[in-house]
């Protein structure tokens, strides 16, 4: 399927700093797509650029295959939905009246507001002014005005940002609700762990370069990926265990009863077999993948040895 | 359809945080004391106190309404830059030029709303009274919709500063800087100018020309010598006094006031980067 937006070798630059730099990502339509990377790695460059706010000074964007800052970026625009990064209304407005405005600006009526703010849990401030809202208020009416018109893409930057845990269980629900209504959804963010089980792709970007791009397993693959075990020993027999691992496995924390080991995720059927070796000795074993957060770490680390 | 939305959307606003009120309030206040306190010059004689009142607030408005125009459109765009709202208005499927042409036109209707309102009640006054003549009724017609046409001139000014620059503040400024170019300065300056010249270069059609390259001038000279009554009461009648030039050459003029720093906003508009 065509992807319902594209960036194609684009590069961005803001005088001499270059904010983007030859960027080939694609979102395909249906998907979830976690934008990560820490702040100025370009998240935010890569919205506006989709939005055609900027224009790329190379390369080409397109959204549902027009160039969204030509001249037919308007009718781009009105399948898109976007929540800004520190969303701000007119403080004189009141939720429904904003809403109201929003919904007409993209040809929409205004009738389906109420339950879009039903929806995002403000309904009973719809006819307050937008300036008695609380930061998590306006942020939930951010995603109601994103909602507006059902739209095919849904553009989410840094929606959890300054939210209590709560609220930002909200979004990652409202995320997953989208995803199953067949939206495309874009969700930039730094909360690495929470956001990787809502998603079904992930994109990482680093000082302006995309570093990779995938599935959660296949960025895993792609960062010669480790798993982590923890094992109960019988007491005072860790020495024994140690001796007996297969190469290339480190232990990071050992006492009297426990290890904590890192190994190769190529290497972990050997280094169960040998665990259950010895079985006796080897009381438990726990392991678990790294997580988005541990791989984001190495991919950020090994660039900055290269360069 | 859109510009209509965002033209609305401003007068929402400017009727919520008392713009409109204000302004017209501020109107009204000066119009009618002008009215009620202005006999003072002409006494009790039968003169036409709606001519002689639509000179006085003739000179008010050239003062007054552009500061006003200003003060409206400054912050159309940087404000909501710098508040984070245009971010988002731009996400909607709205052309540039449109929301730059929704507020122009938004804030020019609210100043149009005052000074109608605000002058209106002046005329109304006078009618009552029975002092107002026929002939100046045109006058005073004229005298407003040139004051609404001036306003959206600086309104279009105030929102060119407002696309041409990062910050609030300096906006701010330079909004203060075409006020007082354009009422305060530009005239001391070309009357230095008469001074020195002594009518050696600058012949009658240059100095019309000069006249015409500010909305200001243009705005005077419609209102004080255009018509007869106007130009009797104003002192600008007189045997050397041939200077005057047609009226619609005026309204073309001021019509050219109003556009030129609207398009050259939603060309600035276009190539900023938000």
């Amino acid at each position: 399927m065509d992807p319902i937006a594209r960036w194609a070798g684009v590069t961005r630059r803001y005088g001499k700093i270059v904010a983007v730099r030859d960027v080939e990502l694609a979102l395909p339509p249906g998907a979830a797509t976690a934008l990560v990377g820490h702040n100025g790695a370009g998240k935010t460059t890569l919205i506006k650029l989709l939005l055609g706010l900027i224009r790329p000074d190379a390369g080409e964007v397109r959204v549902a295959g027009a160039d969204p800052a030509g001249s037919r970026g308007a009718e781009a625009r009105r399948c898109l939905g976007f929540l800004p990064e520190n969303v701000a209304f007119h403080g004189a407005m009141t939720g429904s009246e904003l809403m109201a405005f929003y919904a007409h600006l993209k040809g929409q009526p205004s009738t389906r507001n109420a339950g879009l703010l039903e929806q995002v849990g403000i309904a009973h401030a719809a006819d307050r002014r937008i300036s008695t809202y609380s930061k998590g208020m306006r942020q939930r009416l951010g995603i109601a005005q994103a909602l507006i018109g059902e739209p095919r893409l849904l553009l989410l930057d840094e929606p959890t940002s300054g939210l209590d845990p709560a609220s930002r269980a909200d979004v990652f629900q409202l995320i997953d609700r989208l995803r199953e209504s067949g939206a495309t959804v874009l969700v930039s963010t730094h909360a690495l762990a929470e956001i990787e089980h809502h998603v079904d792709r992930i994109a990482i970007m680093h000082r302006g370069a995309l570093v990779a791009a995938g599935t959660l397993d296949d960025l895993r693959r792609g960062a010669q990926a480790e798993v982590r075990l923890r094992l109960r020993v019988q007491r005072c027999h860790t020495g024994q265990v140690l001796e007996r691992l297969p190469d290339g496995i480190h232990c990071v924390r050992r006492d009297d009863e426990s290890l904590e080991l890192v190994a190769p995720a190529a290497t972990r059927m050997t280094l169960l077999r040998t665990l259950l070796a010895m079985e006796g000795i080897v009381l438990d074993v726990e392991t678990s993948d790294v997580g988005l957060a541990q791989i984001y770490g190495r991919l950020v680390e090994s660039i900055g040895e290269s360069s | 359809m859109n510009v209509w939305l965002l033209a609305l959307q401003e007068i929402r606003i400017g009727l919520r945080n008392r713009w409109v009120i204000a302004t017209t309030l501020v109107l009204g206040a000066l119009s009618l004391s002008l009215v009620l306190l202005g006999s003072a010059p002409t006494g009790e004689v039968k003169a036409d106190s709606l001519a002689i009142v639509v000179v006085s607030l003739a000179s008010l408005t050239i003062f007054l309404i552009p500061l006003i125009a200003l003060l409206l459109s400054f912050d159309a765009i940087v404000g909501e830059q710098e508040r984070g709202t245009l971010i988002l208005l731009l996400s909607y499927p709205v052309a540039r030029w449109q929301v730059v042409l929704g507020k122009v036109l938004g804030q020019t209707a609210i100043l149009a709303f005052a000074t109608v309102v605000g002058y209106g009640v002046a005329a109304a006054a006078l009618w009552l009274r029975g002092e107002a003549g026929l002939e100046s009724i045109g006058a005073f017609a004229m005298m407003v919709l040139s004051s609404i046409m001036l306003g959206a001139t600086f309104v279009a000014i105030g929102c060119l500063a407002s696309t041409l620059v990062r910050e609030r503040a300096t906006a701010a400024g330079l909004a203060v800087g075409a006020w007082l170019f354009f009422v305060l300065i530009y005239d001391t300056a070309v009357l230095g100018v008469l001074v020195a010249d002594q009518g050696r270069i600058i012949g009658e059609r240059a100095l019309n020309v000069l006249l015409l390259l500010n909305p200001t001038d243009v705005y005077r000279l419609l209102n004080m010598t255009a018509t007869e009554s106007a130009s009797i009461y104003s002192g600008m009648a007189g045997p050397g006094d041939a200077a005057a030039l047609p009226i619609p050459v005026f309204m073309a003029a001021l019509t050219a006031w109003m556009l030129a720093p609207l398009a050259l906003a939603i060309i600035a508009f276009r190539r900023r980067s938000v």
